[in-house]
């Protein structure tokens, strides 16, 4: 017995004494240490923090086997079994880093991307927003960023030396055709879709991914929201129109339906704002939409989207061939389109992804030539004035399928491949004077399929590789993208990146049927990017070099219509880029500087050689600064855009070399622009407000400086015009009101 | 009689033993909370004390307290770097919510709790108020009023929205005069809450005060 309690004690006491001690050094891959790091003996208390220098130490009265485990956010657990018997214990741990979205480096060569939640990205969809001078208009806040011109006499994006229509728009994965109002020549038409319905935007100025196509230059995706955080009923007034809509969450949150009006009459803003036209029709737009999200099980969801619009506009100009006579010309543009796609998460890191598009877009354009009094005139003599005399009816049907499976692969990296299917029906007549009219149309079925994969060598090594086919029925060619881009990361916020890439493009219907057989326009990218970013510091700087073959060129049908004779044209742009975002160096400001070096020409359409086009500047930049002054609840904005003078040509055919010629040529004077706009939110902050209101004033060209696009010549007797903006300055004011908070939205649903 | 007692041994030891191991308990938890006042000075002390009481923690599987002051200091450790490196704190933010998960699963629907994932939300929007501020504000202020709601007598709601008003602008509804009167009521909730034990959540009443003063000598 008394042994017993002897060994009892023994037992006892050599349980408190018997403290053991266990130490080492972290390190990671690179030989560094690493601190904050919980190193523990699992299901204890003993353990004990890394320290600076990744050093740790700690005692323990356990015994035997145990298991030793490291962990610190970054990277995997690390976990061993060490025997503790008496002797201290010297275990050295080695951390692999984890390859998770916070460290990985990011492909980002030829792309900017907004987004609220993923990190890595340059702006967010408020910058979209908010950005002065872009009238909230998507397309306008990408014209701040580089490799983008400043195009004012016709809609579309101009991407490093390519045209507007080298540029493609994806919402939701499917191809958004006629993204802009249709335009009468010389005035650009803005973009139709409000920038609230969107949460990402990537806008890619080349070398873009393989799930997309049929773009020589450019591609600006865009992703619609998801289901709103809260039912929202909305109004506004300003001097273009007025609007209204309203967003129903459901009650369980897995649903929402949602739509909004709009109307826009241009006539009390012309009668303010005077301007270059002389209005019969001032511009009106109806335009409404309408849509739904569903939430299906493991975060799948359904979306709708679906928009109608028309509008009409009509005035006269003087004539530029003649001293006392009028052009006046009409347009009718009704538009509808939806969108309707299901992403779904599937078993074993498969997802799904399917869209379905369907687009329709008419535009009935037309002139007459008219006397002072306003009275068409059709005369033969003079001849070629009756020829300003004519209709134009066009319509476009488009309907895209498309599918994308996704697999991941472990760790970030992913296998993704699918297939697109677009159909598109394209007609139009020309009406001319006497009555006599000529019809086309062009009907085709594009099949493309892809596929492409990430891998993630480290988190400081990530690789892209994907491939297109696409084969046009109407063309009856295939072609075979293939595209590539890595990202190499430097330092800790410093990385490369570097893409190459091929793209092909249909020509466009308008200039089709062809003459012969030809082949699809192609474009090789490369680029190349450094990118140093921190928390409020971006910098980012790239060279690209761009290569153009098999551009389409035109040349008159039997009608006198520019038709495709071949696929001969060739060109290049090269250049270099540069990007800065500070949020720090200005206290509760932000600013972006951007600027561009372009160099390209090109041989295509009707020109008679490789020059210059009229639509690149040499020189680009941009100044954007967003300032929040609390004291006033006012968020001030402002941007400068400056480019270069652009080229310009007068290109006319010459029926006796049977060729055309550059018959006359210059530079437009450089482009100015200072745009300011301020939103004052008076309800900001106070939480039982029931409203949220804005107030927005902005002034375009507030200094008023001239500007020049291009200039138009005379058909008959060659006069020269400048194409300018249809007014020095706009003004917007408008009142954007929101009700949604609690007891509003009780009243929302009373009334419903 | 040798087996009785034996018996009777085994069962002392085991008392023993988990008298030893509530003691020990007790005593890991005081020494940790010990620690942090002096670790809202220094970020890396404020890790240690997250990693501390993680471990305590898993050690004993069913308290909550380890994994709510766990939570609690991972969210602090976050405050404290979003001067300087904020775009760690999503991810601190991360660690501090899986944490608070383990809490709130053993110990649903508590007050305390409720206080610590409204300061989780408020660090997350903190990052980018601009636009964070819209999805994590109303979730941070709805995790407060749960919070009244939950222990009508705790102070740290009161304090944390007091605290909040205080570093809002006046133009957005915030500064003292919106705060002193929802700082002095948690001043005198302070007075009559009474910890339900020695490590229980007790934090805040001092720097409460010196808001109510600083205020005042305003």
């Amino acid at each position: 017995m008394r042994i017993f309690f002897l060994l009892w004690g023994l037992l006892t006491a050599f349980m408190v004494a018997g403290q053991v001690k266990i130490s080492g050094h972290v390190k990671n891959q690179n030989g560094k240490p690493v601190s904050g790091v919980s190193i523990l003996l699992k299901g204890t208390y003993d353990g004990t923090t890394s320290d600076s220098l990744g050093n740790f130490s700690f005692e323990t009265t356990e015994k035997g086997n145990q298991q030793l485990e490291a962990s610190s956010t970054g990277y995997t657990t690390y976990n061993t079994i060490i025997q503790i018997e008496n002797k201290n214990i010297i275990n050295d741990i080695l951390l692999k880093q984890s390859i998770t979205d916070l460290e990985a480096v990011v492909i980002t060569a030829g792309s900017f991307e907004a987004s609220d939640k993923k990190k890595g990205t340059v702006l967010t969809s408020l910058d979209i927003v908010t950005t002065a001078g872009a009238d909230g208009d998507i397309t306008g806040a990408l014209k701040t960023l580089p490799g983008t011109q400043q195009v004012g006499e016709t809609g579309g994006l101009f991407v490093r030396g390519g045209t507007a229509s080298e540029s493609n728009i994806y919402m939701d994965g499917a191809l958004v055709h006629n993204f802009f109002y249709s335009s009468t020549p010389g005035i650009a038409s803005r973009g139709r879709f409000n920038p609230f319905l969107f949460k990402g935007t990537i806008f890619s100025t080349g070398g873009y991914s393989a799930l997309y196509g049929q773009a020589l230059s450019s591609a600006l995706i865009l992703e619609s929201n998801d289901l709103p955080e809260k039912t929202e009923a909305s109004f506004s007034a300003h001097i273009i129109g007025i609007g209204g809509g309203l967003q129903k969450l459901a009650k369980n949150k897995k649903s929402s339906y949602g739509f909004t009006y709009n109307f826009t009459h241009l006539g009390l803003a012309f009668a303010i704002i005077k301007q270059k036209q002389d209005y019969f029709q001032n511009p009106v737009y109806h335009e409404g939409d309408i849509n739904f999200r569903i939430k299906t099980p493991k975060n799948g969801m359904v979306k709708y989207y679906g928009y109608f619009s028309t509008g009409k506009v009509g005035y006269r100009v003087a004539d530029i061939d003649s001293a006392n006579l009028k052009n006046a010309l009409h347009l009718k543009n009704p538009n509808t389109y939806h969108n309707i796609n299901w992403r779904q998460n599937l078993n074993n890191g498969w997802k799904l992804f399917t869209a379905l598009s369907v687009s329709y877009n008419k535009t009935e354009f037309g002139q007459q030539l008219q006397n002072s009094a306003n009275q068409q005139l059709i005369f033969q003599y003079p001849v070629g004035y009756e020829f300003k005399n004519f209709d134009i009816n066009s319509t476009q049907t488009f309907t895209q399928a498309r599918v994308v499976a996704d697999k991941k692969l472990g760790g970030l990296s992913a296998f993704r491949f699918g297939a697109d299917y677009f159909y598109s029906h394209e007609k139009s007549t020309f009406t001319l004077f006497n009555g006599s009219t000529y019809t086309g149309a062009i009907k085709d079925n594009l099949l493309a399929n892809f596929a492409e994969t990430d891998i993630y060598l480290s988190n400081n090594l990530a690789l892209k590789i994907g491939l297109r086919a696409e084969h046009s029925a109407l063309m009856d060619k295939w072609n075979l993208a293939p595209r590539v881009s890595l990202a190499y990361k430097l330092k800790h916020k410093d990385q490369l990146s570097f893409a190459y890439g091929d793209f092909y493009q249909k020509p466009e219907a308008e200039y089709l049927p062809a003459a012969q057989s030809i082949g699809y326009a192609k474009a090789t990218h490369y680029i190349l990017q450094y990118q140093k970013m921190t928390s409020f510091r971006t910098f980012r700087t790239e060279l690209f070099y761009k290569n153009y073959d098999h551009l389409f060129k035109t040349g008159l049908n039997a009608n006198g219509k520019p038709q495709v004779t071949g696929n001969n044209g060739n060109g290049y742009a090269r250049g270099i880029e540069m990007f800065l975002r500070d949020k720090k160096t200005i206290k509760n400001a932000d600013f972006w500087i951007s600027y561009s070096y372009l160099d390209t020409e090109r041989d295509f359409l009707n020109f008679p050689y490789r020059m210059a086009p009229n639509f690149a500047a040499k020189h680009s930049a941009s100044l954007v600064l967003k300032k929040f002054i609390t004291r006033l609840k006012v968020n001030f904005n402002m941007s400068y855009s400056f480019a270069s003078g652009r080229p310009y040509y007068n290109i006319e055919f010459d029926a006796g070399q049977n060729k055309y010629m550059v018959t006359d040529k210059g530079q437009t004077i450089n482009y100015n622009n200072l745009s300011l706009s301020f939103n004052y939110l008076p309800n900001i902050g106070k939480k039982d407000a029931k409203t949220f209101g804005v107030l927005v004033l902005s002034v375009n060209n507030i200094l008023g400086q001239k500007q020049v696009f291009n200039y138009e010549y005379g058909t008959i007797t060659g006069n020269k015009q400048a194409i300018g903006p249809t007014s020095k300055r706009f003004v917007f004011i408008g009142y954007f009101l929101s009700f949604g908070t609690d007891r509003t939205e009780d009243a929302i649903n009373l009334n419903l | 009689m040798k087996k009785i007692l034996f018996f009777v041994m085994i069962c002392s030891f085991a008392l023993t033993a988990t008298a030893q191991q509530n003691d020990k308990y007790t005593a890991a938890m005081q020494k940790n909370i010990s620690g942090l006042d002096s670790a809202f000075k220094n970020p890396d002390a404020m890790l240690a004390l997250a990693n501390n009481f993680n471990r305590i923690g898993e050690a004993e599987k069913t308290q909550w307290l380890p994994f709510y002051y766990a939570a609690f200091c991972q969210v602090s450790y976050g405050y404290m770097q979003l001067e300087k490196n904020k775009d760690l704190v999503d991810d601190i933010a991360a660690k501090a919510t899986e944490y608070l998960n383990k809490a709130d699963a053993l110990n649903p629907k508590n007050s305390e709790i409720s206080c610590v994932k409204s300061m989780i939300a408020t660090s997350i929007f903190l990052v980018n108020p601009m636009v964070r501020y819209n999805e994590y504000g109303p979730q941070s202020q709805q995790y407060l009023e749960d919070a009244k709601q939950q222990d009508t007598t705790n102070p740290r709601p009161y304090f944390l929205i007091g605290q909040g008003l205080r570093y809002t602008p006046e133009q957005f509804g915030g500064g003292c005069s919106a705060a002193l009167p929802i700082l002095e009521e948690a001043a005198k909730k302070y007075e009559t809450f009474v910890p339900a034990s020695g490590i229980a959540p007790n934090w805040g009443k001092e720097v409460n005060s010196q808001l109510i003063k600083g205020c005042q000598n305003n």
